[in-house]
């Protein structure tokens, strides 16, 4: 995985709440096996119309977003379907942030695997930041994992919340298994314990 | 003495394989069941690292979401390109690493969330992990299930543990008994609408009072089936003799001596007196109702008898929201529930494809006829329920009132194989998910009990069982 650097741009507005993993990656494009390629149909319902061409008012089809790399979205963004599809054609399209008030929990998950920040804020400070999204290419957020803040094109500073393994993992590209796997013992003695007790797991 | 646990806590304690000192655990996992659609990248990881399968004696694999449910399926030309190629990657994948695999041709073939419980493979206590959200389900066995990512699943598959830190505890008492007319669907329906999409983010619900004890193991299923449709990772629900009773005897439930072993153990999963709940939610049983969906999140749930809200009602972000949906359903403010039309009936899925929903609503259907036009079909969740209904004279029941009789999957739950609604078409359908294009482009759902997708069925509009029984 890619070492997550600092990100600064454009950000793409999405308040709409929920907005689930059927809307961000529709079920017809997860019948691949592999990871790569989804961005092509990120949001494909929303994005284009069934003859394949662009849904005009469509956020990131417009230009000042289409190379956007942040999304500030409204609550509860990933909800429903555990589909990693969604953040691989959230990545594969660009967007390395993703801001809301709250994730869906397994969504949240699945992003630090794939090298994207979902970073939650509280409702203030989403408003500011949506309302410098709805300025397109005039403003720029800067979102920066090491010292966990997130900066308004004003300056304005807002501090966020990142667990510290997962923030670690982000920060160098890490492999999660690999390290895992350097526990083996561990998990050698607990299953020859906890088969013992429970023989019939 | 140490310090009173729930239920989530114990289950937890036991399968801390590793904690660091930030609170990051390895939790073991017990049981890891495997579809076609969220695993041919992590089979795919592990090849490309040299890695293997840690435990593949506690491995489960069974194709249901592309699979088609026609009688014709075991002809490969059924399937599209891009299905077919997933499906043989699981089948592939099954022989190579040596896991327990139940193909398609298999009678015992369905969905994973179906076919777990019914062989055995879903027992109390256990930690049970899955690519799929849906896994919530197999908590109804007082088991820590949840779903996970691809990622997550090729962690489990080399390490048989998960990266984890611990939820918060909340606990849902429906008190008292139900009324009649009133199913398991309806309590977690009823649920969702009191905590919204998102209020059991961060939690394990444990679920518990009268009415969940009065439930059966197929009710149980489907309540903590939509834990996940609350935002909650986990649902669970002590066991006792009912689970107990249903899991004597399966295929891969202990026997003998191990079995009297194993039910000592399970006995002391419950939540001890005086135990700390982060989030307490109380609902009588006797105020739920039958209860539909009108919008496009499952949170948009209200009794039958309530007409459509304005989005002006609601707050915030919602109000946009609920604009967008009534739109998309075609519905207008203060329009009654029950005079909403429907073409199309599902009755099926990991929430509502048991034996127990099947005889629900064929019940509604004996001796009746569906609706002139109506398209309905019944999709069993495994080819064991399929058998089981067939044996009971339910198939009858269902082909005679007008109803396509299908082959067990995940079918138009999600829509991944061809069964399908076209745009506009309005279902009713025994799911867990109304959200936009879920069911097909454009498709428009009510989600609903068995009983009253029956009666839909027959009367062409959402139906207030009561009314019909």
């Amino acid at each position: 995985m890619e070492k997550f650097k600092t990100v600064s741009g454009v950000a793409a507005p999405m308040p709409l709440v929920n907005i689930d993993t059927d809307m961000i990656i529709p079920k017809q494009f997860l019948k691949t096996i592999k990871r790569t390629g989804l961005g092509a149909n990120l949001f494909d319902e929303m994005r284009f119309n069934r003859d394949g061409t662009e849904v005009e008012d469509f956020v990131l089809n417009k230009p000042a977003y289409r190379e956007a790399e942040i999304l500030v979205a409204g609550d509860n963004f990933g909800c429903g379907s555990s589909r990693e599809h969604a953040p691989w054609a959230l990545g594969d399209f660009g967007i390395k942030v993703v801001i809301s008030t709250s994730f869906a929990d397994i969504f949240y998950n699945n992003c630090f695997k794939n090298g994207i920040l979902p970073v939650v804020l509280p409702k203030e400070a989403v408003d500011v930041l949506m309302e410098d999204a709805e300025r397109g290419s005039n403003a720029r957020i800067t979102v920066d994992l090491e010292n966990q803040t997130v900066s308004a094109t004003d300056g304005t500073e807002f501090k966020f919340e990142v667990d510290e393994f997962k923030k670690h993992c982000l920060l160098n590209g890490l492999d999660d298994i690999g390290l895992t796997l350097q526990k083996a013992a561990s998990i050698d003695s607990f299953e020859a314990g906890y088969t013992a007790k429970a023989p019939w797991v | 003495m140490s310090a009173p646990k729930t239920l989530y806590d114990k289950i937890w304690d036991a399968h801390v394989a590793h904690e660091a000192e930030d609170g990051t655990c390895l939790l073991y996992i017990d049981r890891h069941l495997v579809h076609e659609v969220t695993s041919p990248q992590a089979f795919e990881g592990l090849r490309m690292a040299g890695r293997t399968v840690r435990a593949p004696e506690k491995t489960i694999a069974v194709p249901d979401h592309n699979v088609p449910t026609t009688l014709d399926r075991a002809n490969a030309e059924t399937m599209t390109e891009d299905s077919r190629i997933q499906v043989e990657a699981l089948d592939t994948n099954a022989k190579e690493f040596g896991l327990h695999y139940y193909p398609v041709s298999d009678v015992r073939q369905g969905i994973v969330h179906i076919v777990g419980p019914e062989q055995g493979w879903t027992l109390p206590g256990m930690t049970v992990v899955c690519g799929d959200s849906h896994t919530a389900t197999h908590g109804a066995f007082g088991a820590l299930a949840h779903g996970i990512g691809t990622s997550e699943v090729e962690h489990v598959l080399a390490t048989q543990t998960l990266i984890q830190k611990k939820s918060k505890n909340m606990k849902v008492e429906i008190t008292g008994s139900l009324r009649p007319g009133v199913t398991a669907k309806d309590i977690t329906m009823c649920v969702i609408g009191e905590t919204g999409t998102a209020g059991g983010t961060g939690y394990v619900i444990e679920y518990c009072g009268q009415a969940i004890r009065e439930l059966s193991m197929e009710g149980r299923m489907t309540v903590c089936n939509m834990a996940i449709e609350g935002g909650a990772r986990a649902g669970l629900i002590a066991p006792d003799e009912t689970t107990f009773e249903y899991c004597k005897g399966r295929p891969h439930a202990p026997k003998g001596a191990q079995w009297e072993m194993a039910v000592e153990a399970w006995k002391e999963l419950y939540t001890d007196e005086g135990a700390h709940f982060d989030k307490v939610i109380t609902i009588k049983g006797e105020d739920i109702a039958p209860s539909v969906t009108w919008g496009t999140s499952p949170e948009d749930v209200l009794p039958i008898t309530a007409t459509v809200p304005n989005p002006e009602d609601f707050q915030g972000g919602k109000i946009e929201a609920v604009r967008r949906s009534l739109d998309y359903m075609g519905l207008k403010p203060g329009m009654k529930l029950s005079d909403v039309e429907i073409d199309t009936v599902f009755i099926g899925s990991c929430t509502n494809g048991r034996i127990e929903d099947l005889r629900a609503a064929a019940e509604v259907l004996k001796g009746k006829k569906i609706k002139d036009g109506m398209r309905a079909m019944v999709v069993p969740g495994s080819g064991l329920v399929r058998a089981q209904a067939e044996e009971e004279g339910l198939a009858q029941i269902f082909i005679d009132a007008g109803f396509e009789w299908r082959m067990a999957g995940c079918s138009m739950c999600l829509a991944m194989n061809p069964d399908q609604l076209s745009e506009g078409e309005r279902c009713a359908s025994t799911s867990n998910r109304n959200f936009e294009g879920r069911q097909g482009y454009k498709g428009r759902t009510h989600l609903l009990s068995p009983a009253m997708a029956a009666a839909a069925a027959v009367t062409g509009k959402l139906t207030d069982i009561r009314d019909l029984v």
